[in-house]
This record gives structure tokens, sequence and C-alpha cells, in this order.
């Protein structure tokens, strides 16, 4: 994240124009509002254009860019859940090679995907906190958490990589990296109390929620994820774009924009 | 030893749709309720940072934990069932509000063939038409009764639509106009209007118009956000008990609601209710609330397992046919959809509501002949937009690999270049596929789970083959360069995506053959009412909550008079 006092500023007078709007907006759809919505933080929910015109939403939201952004250091990017570094550079080269970087944009890196992957196993959802547990596991059911099984899993591919090439995972060709990402794929590697496809699956889901979740959980870094699939986020109304004819592009908003 | 309480007139186990509908009537009509739920308390303030994906579709926030309780699940009475683990998998609705507030909120009434099915179809086709293990019944209560309380529901939760031209008459118009509608829509209903079928934008309870229903209770206008289902209306534009018929109750002064209280057992002496026995579920600590009655108004699978777990009423046997409780049990997640990709077209997928679309049932009930077909009942055909969710949804042109470079290209291409038809079908009834207690699995208490014994039956696939040819006509209509029609799972694996789930406590004319009567009231026990999707004899085509709703603002009436007049059933 890049922000300086001038940025800031800009954010503030922004916020302050959209405290107005949340007025108007309410008083449009004719309801009293008393104890209705509450919650002193609802203006920044408010899309600032909502009683405007369609060409109007497309151009309010571009951000005005500081003059020089200086580059901060990004503090969040270190293991919460991996203890190995190899572990963790296995991990960040396959969700490359499932979402690789090209000129419509970032790959999964860039997204900061593996960081966000590494969150996710770190959190009660890793260790399968919410999901039923009670023994027996049978009919082919895996006994392991979703920690379990990626830890496991790129291991295993680093094991493999070591075996066939004399290497890591990450430092392989990629044709080769493809081409072992398919053999786990297709379920043919061998690893304990799970199969390498139900590995291969998670890895694929996770790497893409790393590149297409709100930017609040590491991952889909700067929104460059929905920009590249011109998803615009977290509007609260689309209510003047639902009619139109042709596809009306929004820069997207995440849900920073709604504390 | 539980804790025992004062006694109250009525109390409800869940409080979502069913629990919400029966405390506003009830409590307006003077009495006495306490609401019990075993999830959290929740209100609009909970609503207002919903626009996140990786949190409600992918993570379950809004839907049941699976940690100390869950189900089990197999295909046949011959498997060992396996317990579903994956809360992602499970959407069952927690909390206050239960799945009525992270529903689509699409609102369809059941047809006058549904309520009549068994009857309807000798009459036209003969009793051969009916394969012999299809436990086809009529439902005790026909449409034209019904009616008045469809309306009830639609007046309540702010419905916006039009006249489905295919079905009766009703008795008012809905109460708000239909959503506008999007390119998509239009090119839709041209195509289809030529075809020469009859479509209509779906009834929605996201609302099109600011709206205060007849107990006074404000809905916003809906904003086309997208985040509606699996997610919270932030609005208060989505029809939902927490903003419509619970602070109903409240305001009346005469409802106690409390949350973190888990019905473990339905206590009952001498063949009548005596009340509940419950549970915190922070602290383990037990309570007995006796009342006058009892209703059970949780989800499918709670209401069933409680009657079972409680003992009341005959569990039902497939190998004989008898009993009834879990009987007629009906899963109807197999949707049946494909999607046409636009080369050369954009659409704004990314502003809809959770049942956003318009339909036509020119296939659904008994509408067109059946004579030659080798299945009963059928399906609607809607153009729906979900919402462009970016996780979920990576459509490539087919056979294409499903990750890598290739796929990235074709998945950002194809983002905003495709429309989805979706169709909802009728699920009906077998001998062999009921709930019952599972011999295995249990909960934190140690009580069995439910077990589901289900799988697709022929008439699900030749109705999904029949619907599926109709969709791919329609999309090559209407110019897509790819068609991709879903293919069928073979088999059903558990999994839930929206709560449409039906039977195991059904209605019926008499106590041979279903639990409970018109009014919902348990065939054995009159002082104990069961309501909401598990009456459904079979699933109709469309989803269940306004039928579960109609029937459960029957019953209310069916219970007001009890309560008053004194024991008895009431037919």
């Amino acid at each position: 994240m890049r922000m300086t006092d001038n940025n800031k500023d800009n954010k503030l007078e922004e916020q302050l124009e959209k405290k107005i709007s949340r007025r108007n907006f309410i008083q449009g759809t004719g309801l009293t509002v008393g104890g209705f919505i509450i919650g002193g933080s609802i203006g920044a929910f408010i899309n600032p254009n909502l009683e405007e015109s369609t060409e109007k939403v497309e151009t309010v939201t571009e951000q005005p860019e500081p003059a020089e952004p200086k580059e901060m250091p990004d503090y969040t990017e270190a293991m919460q859940f991996f203890t190995r570094k190899e572990d963790f550079e296995a991990l960040a080269a396959a969700t490359e090679v499932i979402f690789p970087e090209d000129d419509l944009g970032p790959g999964a890196i860039g997204l900061g995907a593996p960081y966000f992957i590494d969150k996710q196993l770190a959190g009660p959802w890793g260790s399968n906190v919410d999901d039923y547990r009670v023994r027996p596991f049978t009919n082919g059911q895996t006994p392991l958490s979703r920690g379990d099984i990626m830890l496991q899993g790129v291991r295993k591919l680093n094991e493999i990589s070591q075996e066939r090439h004399d290497d890591t995972f990450n430092a392989l060709a990629e044709e080769d990296q493809i081409a072992l990402l398919q053999e786990f794929e297709s379920g043919d590697i061998k690893m304990s109390l799970v199969t390498s496809g139900e590995f291969f699956a998670l890895l694929r889901q996770l790497t893409l929620e790393g590149c297409y979740c709100d930017p609040l959980y590491g991952g889909n870094k700067n929104m460059e994820g929905w920009k590249m699939k011109e998803f615009p986020g977290a509007y609260m109304s689309y209510i003047d774009v639902v009619e139109s004819k042709e596809f009306v592009k929004k820069e997207p908003i995440s849900l920073s924009d709604h504390m | 030893m539980a804790k025992k309480l004062d006694k109250v007139d009525v109390v409800t186990v869940g409080v979502g749709w069913m629990g919400g509908i029966v405390a506003a009537e009830l409590t307006k009509a003077g009495f006495n309720v306490v609401g019990l739920d075993k999830g959290k308390e929740k209100n609009l303030k909970d609503y207002l940072h919903t626009h996140d994906e990786l949190r409600y579709t992918h993570r379950g926030g809004g839907t049941q934990s699976l940690k100390s309780e869950s189900y089990t699940v197999r295909n046949t009475l011959d498997d060992e069932a396996v317990p579903i683990r994956d809360q992602g998998m499970a959407v069952v609705g927690e909390g206050v509000g239960g799945g009525g507030s992270h529903w689509g909120a699409q609102t369809h009434r059941y047809y006058p063939y549904d309520f009549e099915i068994r009857s309807k179809t000798i009459e036209k086709y003969g009793e051969d038409k009916i394969p012999e293990n299809m436990t086809l019944q009529d439902w005790g209560i026909t449409y034209d009764e019904l009616e008045p309380h469809f309306d009830m529901f639609e007046q309540m939760a702010g419905i916006s639509g039009e006249p489905d031209p295919n079905y009766p008459e009703r008795s008012n118009p809905y109460p708000n106009p239909p959503l506008k509608k999007n390119e998509g829509i239009r090119m839709f209903e041209k195509v289809v209007k030529e075809m020469g079928y009859k479509p209509f934008m779906i009834p929605t309870g996201t609302v099109s118009q600011a709206y205060t229903n007849p107990d006074g209770e404000k809905l916003n206008a809906c904003q086309y956000c997208a985040f509606c289902t699996p997610n919270y209306c932030e609005y208060g534009a989505k029809a939902d008990p927490v903003v419509t018929v619970i602070p109903t109750a409240q305001k009346t002064g005469k409802f106690n609601l409390r949350t973190h209280a888990k019905v473990i057992r339905v206590l009952h002496e001498n063949g009548k209710a005596t009340g509940v026995l419950y549970q915190d579920t922070r602290t383990g600590e037990e309570f007995e609330q006796p009342a006058d009655l009892v209703v059970l108004t949780s989800f499918v699978f709670n209401n069933v397992r409680l009657l079972l777990l409680s003992e009341i009423g005959e569990p039902y046997n497939p190998e004989t046919g008898t009993g009834v409780i879990g009987k007629n049990f009906t899963d109807h997640h197999f949707g049946t959809s494909t999607t046409g990709l636009f080369d050369d077209q954009k659409f704004n997928n990314y502003a809809t509501t959770g049942a956003y679309g318009m339909s036509f049932t020119d296939y659904t009930g008994d509408l067109f002949d059946h004579s030659n077909l080798n299945f009963l009942h059928g399906g609607e055909i809607e153009i729906r937009f979900s919402g462009n969710a970016p996780i979920a949804t990576n459509l490539t042109s087919p056979d294409t690999p499903q990750w890598g470079k290739e796929f990235k290209k074709q998945s950002l291409f194809y983002h905003n270049r495709a429309l989805s038809l979706v169709s909802q079908k009728a699920t009906l009834p077998y001998k062999d596929y009921y709930l019952d207690l599972d011999p295995t699995y249990k909960d934190e208490n140690g009580d069995p789970l439910i077990r589901i014994t289900w799988d697709y039956s022929e008439n699900d696939m030749e109705i999904h083959k029949f619907i599926q040819a109709k969709q791919i006509e329609i999309l090559e209509k209407m110019g897509a360069t790819h068609i991709l029609p879903a293919p069928a799972a073979e088999h059903f694996s558990g999994g839930l995506a929206y709560q449409h789930n039906g039977g195991g406590a059904i209605m019926g004319v008499d106590s041979s053959n279903s639990a409970v009567n018109k009014y919902l009231q348990m065939w054995d026990m009159d002082n104990l009412f069961v309501c909401g999707a598990s009456a459904f004899p079979h699933f109709g085509v469309t989803n269940p909550t306004t039928t579960a709703a109609a029937l459960t603002y029957h019953a209310t009436e069916g219970m007001i008079k009890y309560l008053k007049e004194g024991a008895g059933a009431l037919v």
C-alpha cells in the first residue's frame, strides 16, 4: 500500500463527500431512517454517484495518484503457517503455474496468492475448526486438515522434483512443472491419507481465491485480479447500470472502502 | 437436572421464516411465544460489510458450523452413510433469521397440480403412469384453500413480480412491480416469446421499491449490488425474518427470543407435548420450557430429527413402506443449467440480485402432455444472473484446461461474456428414499445424526435431458458462440447449496401415510405442529419458501383455533 499525506487528505475529502450523498440516498428511497440502518460508517457504503448518470459513475471512481509514491515494505509478507521456506517456495511456484503472469497482468505470485494461502492455512479454516471431525473416517474421507494436506502436498512436489530432476520444484523448467502438476491433478502421485487429486483441487481453489478475494485477506493485491476480470468489487449499488445495453466498466473498490 | 421455567402459551423451535411467522401471528393474536434458536442473535448492523465472496460463498459465513453436529448421506439402503464434514458443503442457515437471511428470495408459488398430484395424474393418465416405487401423494389441501395464505406471505414480504400467465389468477396483485430488465433478460424475452413461451419476471423478495408491509415493517429498494445470496442485505431490501416478522412479534411485547438455545427433545406425556428440553450451547446448562403448544419451525433435518429423538410418531420403514416419520424425503439441488458464451457481446452481469431473471413455466406440472414422455411433472426455464463472483466464475470455451496460461486468458475474456439458463425441476418421492437416525455418527451430546438415504431418480434424469435440450435451443437462437451444457452428476453427493430439502414429516389426509394434517398438526399429538418444507409430500418445481410459508400461515390459524377452543384435532 502506498499512502502519502497528500493521498490521506484526498481520502478524507472523499469520505466527507460520501457522507453527504448518503443523506441524498436515504431521502431518495423514501425511507425514514430512524433506527433502521444504524452504524456510524454507513456513509462510506454508498456509491457517491447513486443519483447521477451512468457515464459519470465510470469516471468518478478514479483514485487520485500521489505525485511521487514512496514504496513501503509489506510487513504482512512472512510465514504464519509454513515453517520451511522451501515449502513456501514450492507453493508459490505451483500457484504461478496455475495462474501465470502474462501480458494481461500479474500472476498468482504478483497478486499475493502464496501469502494469502499461508494466512488461510494458519487460521481456523486451515485446521477445519467448523467442520465435522468425528471418527471414523471411511469411504475415502480424509482425516487430514487442510493445512496437513497442503503441507504434505508441497513437500511431495519438492520430493519428486528432487528425485526426477535433482532440484526443487520452483527451480524446474516450466514444462516440467506443468507436467508434474498434471500428474498430481490426475491422482497418480501416491500421498498419505489423501489423494494427490484432492491436494491439487485444494491448491487450485486456494490459488483462485488468492487471485480474486477481497484484498483484505492479503490476495488480489491492489485489486489487480478484479481489474483483469473487469469485476468491480464491493460497490453498494448498480441501480444506474443494470438496464444499460452497453457494458459499463467500473474501477473496482474493496471492502476497505466501507470502513 | 434441567431447570424448569415458567409455562408459556407457545414455544417455537428455531426462529427463521417459519418460527418468525408463527411468532408474529400468535403474538398478534395475544399469545405469549418463546422462540428458541440454537444460533446467534443478529440484525441489520451485522449485514453492513457483507460484500465478501470468500467469507460468505466459500467459507460458510452465515451458515451453521458443523463442529458439533452434521448429517450423514448414502445413496441406497445397502450403502454405509458418511457424514458431511466440510462446512462449505452444508448450507444450513444459522442464527436468528436462519436461511431466510441469506436466501436468494425467489418466491414462486407451487402449482395447483402439486397439491393434488396423485389424483390429477391418475385422472389424466391412469394409475399405471405412476411408477410402482414412486410414493406420490396428495397433500390434503388444495391450491384454492391455500391461495389467501400465499397472498399473506407475499404482502408481508413485499414480493416484486408479475403474474405467471400459465397459472391461476391471484386474489391480489403482487405488492410491488417486477425488477428492472437488463440486456440479457431482454434478449431472452424476445427469443422465448418468438418460440411461443410465456415468460415473466421472476417474483422475488428483493423488493423493487421502498415498501411498508401490512405489519408496518419497512423494506428498502433493491440496489442490484449482487451480494444477495449467500450474503445478507445491508439495505434491508431483501425480505428477511430479521427485518419483517421478528420485529413484528417483538413489537407486541409478547415474544421472548432466546439465542444459543438448542432444543434437544420435545417432552411429552400421555400423547400430549408438555414442552421442550433445551441446552445453552455455550454452558451446556439444560432448561425445560413448558408450553401449551409446541411448534417445530427449524430446517427439515432438525424437525425430523427431533421427532425421531423424542420418539413421536412411527418411524418410516423403507422395506415395508409403513410408518411416517422420515418418509418422502426429497433433495432439490439438481438444477439443470446451460451457459452460453458470446464472443462479441459483454454484459453487466456484476449487477444483479439473488433471484434476478426471467422464467417460463410451459414445461411444468401437467401443462404439457406427458402421454409419450417417461417422466412426470417437469421444470421451469429461467435466465438467471448470479453476479459473476470472480472466485467461483471461471468460464472457458469447451475443452480448455482448467488452469494455466490458456485458462487464465479465456476465463478473463469470458468473464463478462456469458449468459446462463437455469432450470429448477420437480423432485418426486420414492419408497427407498427417506430420513432416519444414523447408527454410527453422533453430535457432541451423543445423540445420533440424521441420515439421508437418497439419490437421483430416473424421473430426475429424464426431466434433465428434456429441459436441457430446450435450454440449448434457446441459447442457439440467442446467438451464443459456445454453448456449455452442465453435465448431470451421477449420484447425489450430499452437498447442499441452497437449503432446498423437503419431506420427512409430510402432510396428508390420514395418519396412515402422513405425519401431519393440513394444519401441520401432528396426527399423533394434537398440541404439536411441525412447520416448513418437512411437510412437503414431494418437491415442486420451484423454491420452497413461499409454499412452506403459506402452509405455515394456514397452520397459525389452526394454532389460534386450538388455543382458543381447546384440545382436539383440527380436521
